[in-house]
């Protein structure tokens, strides 16, 4: 008596092949609906920006007259909050990573810590605008200045950094960490010649695209009341300034046609910055990346 | 049984003589949370021996050998009492640091483990970590540790590639040397072979009675016949505790307690 009849088994085996291929079909069809969505996304915005593009549109400040409207102050506003955020939120970020793994103790309290950073990086932005707008803009009187956006947009975006960095820490093998304590080196010198090298990759990775997000966030800037149409370039981070989302939002909330135009420059302008910058975080991992 | 006794004949027997302790721990227990993992630990090391230390998986031995310079501390929730005395300082004194035991009692560990980096900076760490900056200095460090370590022929062409190049068996020799830069003056080695080939085993077996002249060490293996060929001094431990400890002959020819008899004749473990 054999349980496995061949004859029925070869029957089946028709229906089973077509559900299989009805699933790569919906699998595939998946795909393609999101590619085609980002392609008329890209085709349109570049049709419809591409005339406006030219060296004017980036040595020209914002103006009434849309012919004239340049995206130079928001352009250079966003590399000075860049300039803001990147170093605020890296060094406290892989500081936090570093102490939660290597330093603190396993206890209740790092658990629930952990969680709370975790469930923080799910935050709405708006929230952080409002924390921001209450601490930096009113109670330390930044004001909508440089410093007070690029505060709001670290505290923002730290929660992905630091677990982005304690992933990265976590993956280093324990035998590495072993070998260098084993030798009698501090914790200080394990983490620094053994462990952030092996983490690095990890580290820039997540560090760029926690960046990039800054860069395209507008809620936030709102909250905190970033001016949009402004005629000088911010000499220091006490300065205002305008960023580049903000910027392309007030355009395209403008009822003249001539304005989605600009708007569209705008994105064009926003999304080579951010390719640039997620370029930066593949080829870091690229470069560093190392097997164990 | 016969494996064992052709090893034994070829060695030397075991004068007794009266060498110094290195490490006599007192009346050691050692919890994991609430797992009771090394139970009233009598025992005195000399110097200049290889002790093997032997046993089923899970009767405590790592934990022992980590014990001893302190390394199982980084496993949370645990707990110690007792003494161990290296070179007569209790090791669990307050004021006696890690990094200074570690400075002194090297380790290599069950599965090679090489940095991510060359071999010639692999040996370098340690005497780097300790402040050892001038060039001359760490190349003759490097050059003597993988001499004594006997690698130093295979691979003084190709110090700067990274040690990840090398084989399983030359990663292992590549940590012992890295443990011997340190100039330390004992050697703990925790299975040290278990992930190697015979011949690679073969290597580092020779090496051990190599480096036993000028250190003392203690070795963990599940291998009966290696701790028979390589040790002076054997202990068996069961279920965290010391069932026996003598001369590695006696153990293996003569032990007086039934349950080593037991174990070294292939009934359990």
């Amino acid at each position: 008596m054999r349980y496995v009849e061949q004859e029925k088994v070869i029957k089946r085996m028709n229906g089973r092949l077509v559900v299989n291929t009805i699933f790569k079909g919906l699998f595939m069809a998946a795909t393609l609906l999101a590619l085609l969505a980002l392609v008329v996304l890209l085709y349109r915005i570049i049709t419809q920006g591409a005339s406006h593009l030219s060296l004017d549109f980036l040595m020209n400040f914002a103006s009434r007259f849309p012919e004239k409207a340049g995206i130079k102050a928001a352009l250079i506003g966003s590399l000075w909050l860049m300039a803001v955020v990147a170093p605020t939120s890296i060094i406290l970020g892989v500081g936090s990573a570093i102490y939660l793994e290597e330093y603190a103790k396993q206890n209740k309290l790092t658990t629930f810590i952990r969680l709370n950073i975790s469930n923080l990086a799910g935050v709405p932005s708006v929230v952080f605008g409002l924390l921001g707008l209450t601490i930096f803009v009113r109670a330390f009187s930044l004001g909508n200045s440089i410093l007070a956006a690029g505060f709001t947009m670290s505290l923002l975006i730290l929660p992905v950094i630091i677990v982005a960095s304690q992933e990265a820490i976590r993956s280093v093998p324990k035998e590495l960490r072993d070998a260098s304590l084993g030798m009698g080196a501090t914790k200080w010198q394990t983490v620094v010649n053994i462990i952030l090298p092996a983490a690095i990759p990890g580290i820039l990775t997540g560090s760029i695209l926690a960046l990039s997000r800054a860069i395209g966030e507008t809620a936030p800037l709102i909250v905190i009341g970033i001016p949009v149409i402004i005629q000088f370039l911010p000499r220091g981070v006490f300065d205002t300034f305008t960023a580049l989302p903000i910027q392309i939002f007030d355009w395209a909330s403008r009822p003249q046609q001539e304005f989605q135009v600009v708007a569209a420059a705008g994105i064009i302008i926003l999304m080579i910055f951010l390719l640039i910058m997620n370029s930066i975080a593949v080829i870091i991992r690229n470069k560093f990346q190392k097997r164990y | 049984m016969t494996t064992i006794k052709t090893a034994l004949t070829k060695k030397e027997p075991v004068q007794k003589t009266d060498k110094k302790s290195v490490y006599l721990t007192k009346q050691l227990n050692l919890w994991y949370g609430d797992n009771h993992a090394l139970k009233n630990i009598d025992l005195d090391i000399k110097e200049n021996e290889v002790t093997a230390i032997i046993g089923p998986s899970g009767c405590g031995k790592s934990t022992y050998i980590k014990t001893l310079n302190r390394m199982v501390e980084l496993v949370p929730s645990v707990k110690t009492s007792g003494q161990i005395l290296y070179r007569d300082r209790n090791i669990f004194d307050k004021d006696y640091g890690v990094e200074e035991l570690r400075t002194r009692v090297g380790m290599v560990f069950q599965k090679p483990n090489p940095f991510p980096k060359s071999i010639y900076d692999n040996i370098a760490y340690g005497p780097r970590i300790h402040g050892i900056k001038n060039k001359k200095i760490l190349n003759e460090i490097v050059e003597k540790s993988l001499r004594g370590a006997a690698i130093w022929e295979e691979v003084k062409d190709r110090l700067d590639e990274n040690a990840y190049s090398l084989s399983g068996g030359q990663q292992q020799r590549i940590c012992i040397a890295r443990a011997l830069a340190i100039e330390p003056d004992v050697i703990l080695m925790d299975e040290p072979t278990s992930a190697l080939d015979p011949i690679s085993t073969l290597k580092i077996e020779e090496l051990v009675q190599e480096l036993k002249k000028d250190y003392s060490i203690i070795i963990v293996t599940h291998n009966m016949q290696q701790a028979a060929r390589i040790s002076d001094k054997t202990a068996f431990f069961l279920n965290g505790e010391v069932i026996e400890y003598d001369d590695t002959d006696t153990i293996f020819s003569n032990p007086s307690d039934k349950r080593t008899e037991d174990y070294i004749s292939g009934r359990f473990g």
